[in-house]
């Protein structure tokens, strides 16, 4: 708890922080928010954090960005317990989570190796299924499910 | 309807089932009209489907209309590496209908995204096969005068068998009681049973062929593919269980129909073909009215 608490008050003017990403995902949602790609704003991680739910959880800030909740839904993918905590003048001003969305668009890839997406440039395109909090994509083209464990994201 | 691809059995409501099979009738009493004339369908066979591709082919033929296209990627610009989506926005040009099989799943949904013509998919790899679909429709409402509470044993290969998936969920909508009779490794996924079960639709699971068919409307054959096994032994195991022969069909009921997608290999002794309950050829023409009333209908000519 105290070295959350030290990483956020520390980390950033403005921003974002988000917390509680399975440690083993954080490049994932590094690539899903194009953080990878960003020129100009501070980007700062740290992970392997000790946590009670996910064993091991990472932690990224991201200076004088604010997401859209279309874009920082995407990463229940990978992150479905993700907390964002909002910093205005380094003071935690909102807290949200992670909303699923009902529908992906592009990030994954369907796991079906007959699936048209996989032999043409085509964007991926899935219906969220939701089934007691494990999420699962059903792809519109071929119709097969893609589940946690064969979950692969495009970067 | 007018516009509208066909990709899916789910793509259209039950209410344009019901349309279809009424012009699909109309087409059975009067098969020979001039309706397409001046219109050019392409029918796009990235593999080979003789049956599929001549039935619409005829359908197109005797409705006055012009075919284009393949029979098998190998004759075409496709296999010189273009892309579907090329293929598609060419041929989009060319006619003012596309039909189209490929054996990629998913494939057919992306044409019709792509095409500036309506899209009708006439089989993307296992995934879909719509056009069956209404045609084995057609043919249970013409043997049976209804669709509504039948009892429809479907035999076989009911994991893969997507003929068998399509004809499930459409038949939903019309109250039927389902047998399922396959072998273990072959026996229906859950996600369709959890779909019955959510739609209060009864059925149950069998492994045995003669004794639990008495009681059908239809009996819906599929072949037991050989590809379908990892292991060769299991294939060798079950690939005789599910031959339905002439002597089975005793103390069935008299309205009882045998319907199969074709072709067939074994899984139907020929010593049936001669029972009046044998429907599997006639099925077959009725393919022919049912795609004439499809073409029609999405040409807004019907
Ligand atoms: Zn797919």
């Amino acid at each position: 708890m105290k070295e959350d608490k030290k990483l956020i008050v520390s980390a950033i003017q403005n921003g974002t922080v988000i917390d509680h990403i399975p440690a083993h995902n954080l490049f994932n949602v590094i690539s899903i928010l194009g953080l990878d790609k960003i020129t100009e704003n501070q980007v700062t991680f740290g992970t392997n954090f000790k946590s009670d739910r996910l064993g091991r959880k990472a932690i990224i800030k991201v200076s004088g960005i604010y997401f859209k909740d279309s874009d920082i839904n995407k990463i229940a993918l990978v992150a479905p317990h993700a907390k964002l905590n909002i910093i205005k003048d380094y003071e935690v001003v909102e807290k949200n989570e992670v909303m699923v969305p009902e529908e992906i668009i592009g990030i994954a890839k369907c796991m079906n190796p007959k699936c048209i997406t996989n032999h043409e440039a085509i964007t991926t395109r899935f219906d969220v299924m939701d089934k007691n909090g494990n999420i699962s994509l059903k792809c519109r083209y071929c119709q097969k499910i893609t589940d946690q464990a064969h979950l692969e994201i495009i970067r | 309807m007018k516009n509208k691809s066909l990709v899916s059995i789910d793509d259209y409501t039950k209410e344009e089932y019901l349309e279809i099979l009424r012009v699909a009738s109309e087409f059975e009493k009067n098969p020979v009209q001039n309706i397409l004339e001046g219109r050019v369908v392409a029918t796009l066979f990235f593999e080979p489907s003789t049956r599929t591709r001549l039935s619409f082919e005829s359908a197109v033929n005797r409705l006055g209309g012009r075919v284009i296209g393949f029979t098998d990627s190998s004759s075409s610009s496709v296999s010189k590496g273009e892309s579907l989506k090329d293929t598609i926005l060419t041929v989009s040009n060319y006619s003012d209908l596309i039909v189209m099989r490929h054996p990629l799943e998913g494939s057919a949904r992306y044409a019709s995204e792509v095409a500036t013509v309506p899209v009708i998919n006439a089989g993307d790899g296992a995934n879909q096969h719509p056009t069956q679909c209404l045609l084995d429709l057609y043919s249970i409402q013409k043997t049976q005068g209804t669709l509504e509470n039948l009892k429809i044993s479907l035999v076989g290969d009911l994991k893969y068998g997507r003929t068998v998936h399509s004809l499930l969920m459409a038949m939903s909508h019309f109250n039927p009681t389902f047998n399922f009779i396959s072998p273990e490794e072959l026996k229906l996924p859950d996600e369709y049973k959890l779909f019955l079960e959510s739609k209060g639709i009864a059925y149950d699971e069998y492994s045995e062929l003669a004794e639990n068919i008495k009681d059908s409307d239809i009996i819906y054959m599929t072949r037991v593919q050989r590809e379908r096994f990892a292991d060769p032994l299991e294939y060798e195991k079950v690939k005789n269980v599910y031959i339905l022969k002439n002597k089975m069909l005793e103390g069935t009921k008299d309205n009882l129909r045998v319907l199969h997608p074709l072709p067939r290999v074994n899984e139907i002794s020929t010593d049936v073909d001669t029972s009046h309950k044998a429907y599997y050829f006639p099925q077959a023409l009725n393919g022919v009215f049912t795609r004439q009333a499809i073409m029609s209908k999405i040409l807004g000519l019907r």
